[in-house]
């Protein structure tokens, strides 16, 4: 018996290796040094990995402008625009995650360069996930994203709550790994293969007269990523999370976590099953309705900014799957540029109340923001511009991104929906207009918060990214637009 | 005499449930633990019984890999508990209650 190779083409790759190669070199620097990697090498190292991995993307796209899509490793892999632009972004967020946490790490006490292996790890699983075209190879992105996420939540060993957020996280982290993995092996079931591209091919070519496991597995499926971009109602791990984890790493969990999982989800419901739109659209269809509205909704009565991020962030997330629930090219470049510029913008945000809720993270009290515009001019615009763009402001990305994923649900058929999302997005921007005015207000309350220059370069590239490409919206929307899904 | 193959699909169902049931009614971190586990288990089941029933070898693969997240997760899991246990002496998931709102 023979054994063939598949062959592997290493450019489709390269930004999950140097990924994976930066954090596997960081570990054995660890290990091999007597003395402490310094927190500078450390934070140096993992941004030019991530560096070097945005660039490797662009000479990707270049490449597969000119010699199209393509599978490599025996159709494990996917090497198409999509995945190129959806790594990209992981790359960059990854970026200005490690430079925000630089100065929590610095403040905090924490000693370890294991920080940095895990993120990195962690956005390698990302990455994996925006390229996967096997259903065991989205499950595989998907767990080496949450791992890593598990450990990095529960990171702050001097809070408990750090360590109660993480046990929180991993158990209902595993259980919808464990309800997803189930809805593959039950695809794998009703089509008889787990490549992506494989299953598109069944379903074109054949008509299904039993679809209880098929249709029993998509739901599952589905189910799973409800609960890892945390849509109602598998949303509730969320707001606790997002509370007790270090504030830098619930950024990351924001922004990465999102693009993985809504790149996963994208290649599997409308790459794969695209031809089943009629059977899974009501349920995306729920999930959106109950998120915007939840979300927004519950977002309104929280007084500790975290879990008001949480809530606002459960709002996005029925957004972006608005996107997904139009079922056409034009709603996954919609939620492909909702992710893209809602990225940057939210690890921005999380570095402004990393810095304001202190190395114990206890000042995280919606009252502590009050006046902050008046006592730091600078630093308040940048977080009222950061609130705005989230809130879908003019001017802002976040304008065109609303615009995008409605326009691509309303070309579908869904004025009913794009309405109805349209009323929770003026809910949400209630609770983030009301922020952003307590930030200007008189009564002063807020203490004087030192902006260490690392952070400083997120949060301006959080505000540049939200201001210029609201202004100027062209180049981004373009890209979302000719990043092409591979199908079969 | 073959067992069919639907058998092995309800036991793994049967399985799936359970775990699902226990992980959201028991109390114990431990004991939710282990019913991530039996249903990681039982799509592993799942799996193997499809496999055989394809005559597909992929399905038997995916076993492997299933089994080694399982490994991982509970390593990293453990360690967790164990971190939690330390500063509080209990495993129960009532306690854990800082967090909330």
């Amino acid at each position: 018996m023979t054994i063939t190779m598949p062959s592997v083409n290493y450019l489709a790759i390269a930004p999950i290796l140097v990924l994976l190669g930066g954090s596997l070199a960081l570990m054995m620097i660890a290990a091999l040094t007597k003395s402490r990697v310094s927190l500078g090498v450390a934070t140096v190292t993992s941004a030019a990995v991530c560096a070097v991995a945005t660039i490797v993307s662009v000479f990707q796209w270049s490449d597969v402008s000119s010699h199209g899509e393509s599978t490599t490793l025996a159709h494990a892999v996917a090497y198409d625009g999509f995945g190129i632009v959806a790594t990209a972004i992981i790359a960059v967020t990854t970026l200005l995650a490690t430079l925000s946490a630089r100065d929590w790490i610095a403040r905090a006490r924490t000693v370890g360069v294991e920080f940095h292996i895990l993120l990195l790890a962690a956005a390698a699983g990302a990455m994996m996930m925006a390229q996967a075209n096997d259903l065991i190879v989205v499950f595989l992105g998907l767990e080496i994203l949450s791992i890593g996420l598990y450990v990095l939540v529960a990171y702050d060993r001097h809070r408990s709550t750090s360590s109660e957020a993480a046990l929180k996280y991993l158990l209902l982290g595993g259980f919808a790994s464990a309800l997803f993995i189930y809805g593959a092996a039950l695809t794998y079931g009703g089509t008889g293969t787990t490549t992506l591209t494989g299953i598109a091919y069944f379903m074109a070519h054949n008509f299904i007269l039993q679809p209880g496991v098929l249709v029993a597995g998509v739901g599952l499926m589905l189910v799973g990523f409800a609960f890892k971009v945390a849509a109602v109602p598998f949303h509730t791990w969320s707001p606790d999370v997002y509370e007790g984890a270090p504030s830098p790493v619930t950024g990351f969990m924001a922004s990465v976590v999102k693009v993985g999982a809504f790149a996963g989800v994208l290649r599997i419901l409308i790459g794969a099953l695209g031809t089943q739109a009629t059977a899974w659209r009501p349920l995306v269809a729920a999930l959106v309705i109950l998120s915007t509205f939840l979300g927004a909704g519950l977002a309104l009565v929280q007084s500790n900014i975290k879990r008001l991020l949480a809530y606002s962030s459960i709002n996005h997330a029925g957004f972006m799957l608005l996107g997904l629930w139009s079922a056409t090219p034009r709603g996954v470049a919609g939620t492909l540029y909702y992710v893209m510029t809602y990225a940057p913008v939210v690890v921005a945000t999380f570095t402004i109340v990393s810095l304001r809720g202190g190395v114990n993270e206890d000042l995280h009290e919606l009252g502590g923001y009050r006046g902050l515009a008046r006592r730091q001019p600078l630093l308040g615009a940048a977080l009222a511009v950061l609130l705005l763009s989230q809130a879908g402001a003019p001017f802002t990305t976040g304008f065109y991104a609303k615009f995008a994923v409605l326009t691509a649900a309303v070309d579908a058929g869904g004025a009913w929906i794009g309405v109805a999302v349209m009323v929770a997005a003026s809910i949400a921007g209630y609770f983030y207009i009301r922020l952003v005015l307590s930030l200007y207000d008189t009564h002063d309350s807020a203490e004087v918060v030192t902006v260490p220059r690392t952070s400083a370069f997120v949060i301006a590239v959080g505000v540049l990214s939200a201001l210029v490409f609201g202004v100027w919206p062209g180049p981004l929307e373009s890209l979302a637009q000719h990043a092409v899904l591979l199908l079969p | 005499m073959t067992i069919p193959a639907s058998w092995f699909l309800t036991l793994a169902a049967l399985l799936f449930g359970i775990g699902a049931f226990g992980l959201l009614t028991r109390r114990s971190a431990l004991i939710m633990f282990m019913c991530v586990e039996l249903m990681l288990n039982a799509v592993n089941l799942t799996f193997v019984t499809f496999s055989n029933s394809l005559h597909d070898v992929a399905g038997q693969a995916s076993v492997f890999f299933v089994m080694v997240v399982a490994a991982a997760e509970v390593t990293v899991g453990l360690a967790i508990v164990v971190a939690v246990f330390r500063r509080r002496q209990s495993n129960t998931v009532d306690d854990l209650s800082e967090l909330k709102g």
